[in-house]
């Protein structure tokens, strides 16, 4: 499974990114008073700080109450999500659990961030002119990175079985190079909205997913 | 694959640059200005096609350009020639060029540089690749020169907004 695709420019601003599977881990429950999880805010959400159960994790979010999905920490209609569900006159109510999912601002900031781990990567290498970061590897995902020679990266997250991905960064820099660069409107290192480069991608997402851990023709 | 209309849409080009300036000098500058244009977005296809890796000298860089790029876009192979002694000068030499087929330059236009896109493309794409150059026709069959001759001098590498892993 491919998750997601970066690219960055030249300066380290993300242009594109698009989320092409996440695994689904939310989890939708009724609940009655008292609440046997404890919540906690972070940052603009609420989360589970204590109390794992159903699927229920450490660390999932609050995406929506009763349905409405909430604001960050407020309901859809405005309230405190803390207090809402402080208050017993308001159960029994269903919550959805999550992992919280990054805001565009977000990625563009992480985006940002690993442009300078990648520049740090270069700086630390023993050898002159070394590639960068290729590969980041965690026990859920690989992220791999290719950076042309004119300092775009193209970054693809997938799961850590998935082959074939040298591959698909090459491809995806062809497809960079015919569906935004070919097209006159589209500024150099701007963000990319262009529909035809999006279809071709999303094309390529698949081939390369269709192929299977061993490779293509698998 | 039939290369007429790749001649005539430059011409047509050529003409209604001609007519919007009135004056050759703009025109060339115009000319260079839409190569520049083209060359920094073409090194990303060239780059993403050919696989070729960086360049680590101006002979490597000019064997590049006349056996890959020129046979890749305009289906010709210019020979290299003319190297400066310091090895930062060289010229090209193209027998035919495919942009001034059934061309003819009128009295009246005998400063244009029919082909002076092909000077920005070349600038263009180099300075992506972190290479400051200056290009220019030094001869043209056009003008009753028996070749057509493209000087590139390397002029620095550009230092600012290295991609990572260059310095």
């Amino acid at each position: 499974a491919i998750f997601s695709v970066y690219v960055v420019n030249k300066a380290g601003g993300l242009i594109y990114q698009l989320d092409h599977y996440a695994p689904r881990s939310d989890t939708e429950k009724t609940f009655s008073f008292p609440l046997d999880l404890v919540l906690r805010p972070h940052d603009e959400r609420v989360v589970v700080a204590f109390g794992q159960r159903d699927g229920i994790r450490v660390g999932h979010a609050v995406l929506a109450i009763n349905g409405a999905e909430v604001n960050g920490r407020f309901t859809a209609d405005g309230k405190d999500v803390l207090e809402f569900l402080s208050n017993p006159a308001n159960y029994p109510v269903s919550i959805r659990f999550g992992r919280h999912r990054l805001s565009s601002n977000e990625k563009l900031m992480l985006a940002s961030m690993f442009h300078s781990l990648f520049a740090i990567g270069s700086q630390l290498s023993p050898e002159v002119g070394s590639s960068g970061i290729e590969m980041l590897e965690t026990d859920t995902f690989k992220l791999h990175c290719f950076q042309t020679l004119t300092g775009i990266k193209f970054m693809v997250l997938a799961d850590p079985k998935q082959t074939g991905i040298d591959a698909l960064l090459r491809k995806i820099y062809e497809i960079y190079s015919d569906f935004a660069l070919k097209n006159p409107f589209y500024s150099l290192e701007m963000p990319i909205r262009c529909e035809l480069f999006d279809q071709n991608l999303k094309l390529a997402l698949e081939v390369a997913e269709k192929a299977g851990p061993f490779g293509p023709g698998s | 694959q039939n290369s007429e209309l790749f001649t005539l849409t430059y011409g047509a080009l050529v003409t209604q640059l001609c007519k919007d300036y009135e004056n050759d000098d703009d025109v060339n500058k115009q000319l260079d200005k839409m190569g520049y244009n083209i060359g920094v977005r073409l090194i990303e296809d060239f780059l993403a096609r050919s696989n070729v890796g960086r360049c680590h000298d101006f002979r490597e860089t000019a064997d590049v350009i006349a056996k890959i790029a020129f046979k890749m876009y305009l289906g010709i192979t210019p020979s290299i020639t003319n190297w400066s002694p310091a090895g930062d000068e060289f010229s090209l030499i193209l027998e035919n060029n495919p942009l001034v087929d059934f061309v003819e330059l009128p009295d009246n236009h005998s400063t244009l540089i029919y082909s002076n896109l092909l000077c920005g493309v070349l600038r263009g794409a180099l300075e992506m690749v972190q290479m400051a150059v200056d290009v220019k026709f030094v001869q043209d069959t056009l003008k009753g020169d028996s070749v057509t001759e493209i000087r590139m001098k390397f002029i620095r590498r550009i230092e600012d907004n290295l991609p990572a892993g260059e310095e």
